[in-house]
């Protein structure tokens, strides 16, 4: 039922009912437009050079980190979707 | 901490949409900051999934809008159009889960009650928004990050004594606030 009126008792059980999400969680969605942009560059490496695209086919987190980009799960997994491997 | 720019005290949802839109990653954080108290507390609360459950709905709810802020019809609905995302995404799990046989006793049915208790919390979080630098730090350090008088009064500089009284006087402006949108609401 909504609050009809605001007594400090609800406002503080309110200001208590929304506490902060992890800081990682919030980073990792704040820099979501970053790391799809990266993603973007990935595929188009491994597009334009057979020998990246073989090393990711290869052994896809081993071959990320050699080339200088982050392996988290996420990333992976979105990256594996893509290059439908 | 939150309230941490102009931007995003200062903009509207729409006015964010708009510069994510046009690329401005700056914009997206805002809103990610904005919100992400909310969608963990829906699916954390609302559906009372276990973390690792809550993390894969919470960047899963942040990926979709983002990918589909394009398809978003009236860029001022972006808070209700990420919250139906999420709940789809909490019942999907919830369902998949009873069905692999994890949790047969989890209740996908959509906690609508304690949904909307979690819109009018954001509305209160919106108004501490609203009030003075010094207010909303004492008011967010006491009630939603549990700490002591002692620690806020270390924190923020001040003697321990004086914390009780200045978390009144903030949370009755606090008050103050949300009762003249009320009345405000009303009357329009």
């Amino acid at each position: 039922m909504p609050i009809t009126e605001y007594t400090e008792e609800n406002v503080a059980e309110l200001l208590r009912a929304l506490p902060p999400a992890p800081t990682g969680w919030v980073t990792a969605a704040a820099e979501l437009p970053r790391a799809r942009a990266e993603l973007d560059t990935i595929v188009a490496l491994a597009t334009a050079d057979a020998e990246f695209r073989r090393a990711l086919i290869e052994d896809l987190e081993t071959a990320l980190r050699a080339a200088g980009f982050t392996a988290d799960r996420r990333r992976v997994v979105e990256l594996r979707r893509r290059l439908e491997l | 901490m939150g309230f941490t720019t102009v931007m995003d005290v200062e903009s509207t949802d729409g006015e964010l949409v708009a510069l994510c839109r046009a690329g401005d990653e700056r914009a997206w954080a805002t809103l990610v900051e904005r919100y992400s108290r909310y969608v963990y507390a829906i699916a954390v609360q609302g559906f009372r999934l276990p973390e690792p459950d809550a993390e894969d709905v919470f960047q899963d709810a942040f990926a979709r809008a983002f990918e589909r802020l394009d398809s978003l019809r009236d860029d001022d609905a972006f808070r209700p159009w990420l919250a139906q995302m999420t709940r789809r995404l909490c019942i999907d799990i919830c369902r998949r889960r009873r069905d692999e046989g994890e949790s047969p006793e989890v209740d996908v049915e959509d906690p609508s009650e304690e949904l909307e208790r979690l819109d009018e919390a954001l509305a209160v979080r919106d108004a501490l928004g609203r009030l003075s630098g010094d207010c909303r730090e004492i008011l967010d350090r006491f009630f939603t990050q549990d700490e002591s008088y002692r620690t806020i009064g270390e924190a923020l500089e001040l003697p321990a004594g004086t914390i009780a009284s200045r978390i009144s006087r903030c949370l009755g402006r606090l008050r103050e606030d949300l009762e003249g949108r009320k009345a405000v609401v009303l009357e329009s």
